[in-house]
């Protein structure tokens, strides 16, 4: 019954996801071939995705990557600069850059993904009340997202962070929170724009309940905007962790952390780059390789 | 109109009070022990308990929590939020202390950040080249997407320990607020360049522009007579976005550098959890995005003709 309702809907921004969820597996699979062919004459999209799929790599299974432990220092070799044997150089303990880098992937994204769950969850609930129950309660909402939005997102997670302590964890914590607003209000639109489909009247007039209208019809449909602000959201955490790392709120000195080897490198940076340069930049080309995939999602939500 | 005004001034005025009251549950109540946040937490344990109640009473933790918000609010409503527990000076002192060196970086980076935006959207809308403009429009996610403290980093090492142009710390004179001004410009201009792109684009297939074009102008001419007001306008929609960039990246820029301002004070507070301090600064930010968001809101109606006529109209939505 609902599919036919489904296709009844007018043409929307995202019709071809919906139709494509609404009538079967078989036009999935032959949309997702479609999708494999159009990467192919995308090369930047097929290098962003390989940098990803490689740092998560990274994050699941350092080991295989690289043949140095990232706590391992060789007083002897401290300060080498790039070669073949150490990629990254060494710092001033002799430690190998490139290892820590890799095994520092796991503490960085597995915040990350914390932050957005936290965001993606809770923003998500916010918005789906508030866009549903309409009136004073969305009213009551959208005023107190507001003032999440009036403190610029650094400095509420730098206050969250001093309240709970510093670790990894709460910089997590601190930065999900500080995202829900965002979360929430884009789900508040879209649940809006779903209400007003005539998909939705008709259920209505079927005599669908209110809350089967919002299970079946109301967040599968809006969920789309939200996943695709999830992706664009990734590199901006990624970002939020690092530079939180980065002030020192994060996991203590001798862990690996991308923003805190950044960190731990600036003190010698003006005599031996590397050490904060590599890092840094190793960080900055997975930031760039996520917001290249996120731009290829919203473009394929606008088709 | 003139409810139109009232609600904006309202939300605003709300803002901000919500700001205040999310700081005081966040760093005054939800803390088990409010008192220990004023020590030093290497000092902590050889703090003798007496002083620990004078302090207590000092700051009033021993009143009831509602007593201690309500004396909080009417002293922060005259511009009083108490002293910093770190230096012992007003809090209102220190941050107008220090205002004037943020302002200063905080304003030049606006504009340099203004310029490179509307330059990557001119460039972008006026070549003829797919491969310059694909160029050009990787730019602003390029910008948001290097960290501040990384790129700071980088300029540090380029300008000023390999070619020795400009001084590499401190804040004296102008030489030593160049690198930190294109620092925390970079990011600022990402966001505002990737939405003039986008209006550039679409203002530039429009109709008037086929118009110009069959009244026989110019790329050039249609660009800068026709386009560039039209699209430049909804730039104002994300001044609050803006102003949150360069707070954020003011804060790691004044640390990069060692520069004095209300980012590293932020830090300093954060770090020696000078709870009246960081709270201050948090209602200081609150305000000023209150404000700004409250005169972009009050100047669009005046500079967009077509939204002046929908508030105009009888009965129309004021929100």
């Amino acid at each position: 019954m609902t599919t036919e309702l489904d296709t009844l809907a007018p043409p929307r921004p995202s019709a071809t996801i919906r139709s494509a969820t609404a009538t079967g597996r078989r036009v999935t699979a032959r949309a997702a071939l479609r999708r494999v062919g159009e990467l192919a004459q995308q090369p930047t999209l097929v290098i962003a995705w390989a940098i990803v799929l490689v740092v998560i790599g990274w994050a699941i299974a350092p080991s295989l990557f690289t043949s140095y432990g990232p706590y391992d220092g060789d007083p002897a070799a401290s300060f080498a600069p790039p070669s073949a044997e150490h990629w990254f150089g060494t710092d001033r303990l002799g430690r190998d850059l490139f290892a820590r880098s890799v095994y520092g992937a796991r503490t960085t994204l597995t915040a990350t993904l914390l932050a957005i769950l936290i965001a993606f969850g809770v923003g998500t609930l916010i918005g789906l009340i508030a866009g549903f129950a309409k009136g004073t309660v969305d009213t009551a909402i959208m005023r107190v997202i507001d003032v999440f939005l009036a403190i610029p997102g650094l400095l509420l997670a730098m206050v969250v962070v001093s309240v709970l302590g510093y670790s990894t964890h709460n910089i997590a914590l601190a930065v999900g929170i500080s995202s829900i607003a965002s979360f929430a209000r884009v789900m508040r639109a879209e649940v809006f724009t779903v209400l007003t489909q005539d998909y939705v009247k008709a259920a209505y007039g079927l005599g669908v309940s209110r809350l089967g209208v919002l299970a079946r019809h109301v967040v599968p449909n809006s969920l789309s905007s939200v996943i695709a602000l999830a992706a664009l959201e990734v590199g901006a955490a990624v970002l939020a962790v690092a530079s939180l790392g980065f002030l020192g709120y994060g996991a203590p000195p001798p862990q690996p952390e991308w923003g805190l080897l950044v960190a731990e490198g600036r003190d010698y940076v003006a005599v031996h780059p590397w050490t904060s340069i590599l890092p840094g930049a190793a960080l900055a080309v997975v930031v760039i390789a996520a917001h290249r995939i996120s731009t290829s999602f919203r473009k394929g939500q606008r088709r | 109109m003139l409810r139109y005004i009232a609600l904006k001034v309202g939300r605003a005025l709300f803002v901000v009070w919500a700001a205040f009251t999310l700081t005081f549950v966040l760093l005054f109540v939800l803390p088990a022990n409010p008192v220990d946040l004023l020590f030093d937490p290497a000092e902590i344990n050889t703090v003798p308990p007496e002083v620990r109640e004078q302090v207590a009473a000092n700051y009033g933790f021993n009143k009831p929590v509602s007593l201690q918000y309500l004396d909080r609010l009417g002293h922060a409503l005259v511009g009083d939020f108490g002293n910093s527990v770190q230096s012992g000076r007003p809090v209102t002192t220190a941050i107008l202390g220090v205002l004037p060196s943020t302002l200063v970086l905080a304003a030049g980076a606006l504009v340099l950040a203004l310029l490179i935006a509307f330059v990557i959207a001119l460039v972008a809308t006026a070549t003829r080249h797919t491969w310059v403009r694909n160029l050009v429009e990787a730019l602003p996610s390029a910008a948001v997407s290097v960290p501040v403290f990384l790129s700071g980093i980088l300029i540090l090492q380029v300008f000023s320990f390999r070619l020795g142009w400009f001084p590499a710390f401190g804040d004296d004179g102008l030489a030593s607020l160049v690198l930190p001004l294109i620092t925390l410009a970079i990011p600022v201009a990402g966001p505002i360049a990737q939405l003039l792109v986008r209006s550039f684009g679409t203002e530039f297939h429009s109709g008037y522009v086929t118009t110009s074009w069959a009244k026989g102008a110019t790329r050039g001419r249609i660009i800068i007579g026709d386009v560039f007001r039209n699209a430049s306008l909804p730039a104002l929609t994300i001044a609050g976005i803006t102003f949150g960039n360069l707070i954020a990246g003011s804060v790691i820029t004044e640390t990069v550098f060692a520069r004095r301002g209300i980012g590293r004070m932020t830090q300093n507070a954060i770090n020696t959890l000078d709870v009246p301090l960081v709270q201050g600064i948090v209602v200081l930010v609150a305000v000023s995005f209150a404000l700004i968001n409250l005169i972009v809101d009050l100047i669009y109606p005046l500079l967009d003709p077509r939204l002046r006529a929908t508030l105009a109209a009888p009965g129309a939505p004021a929100a």
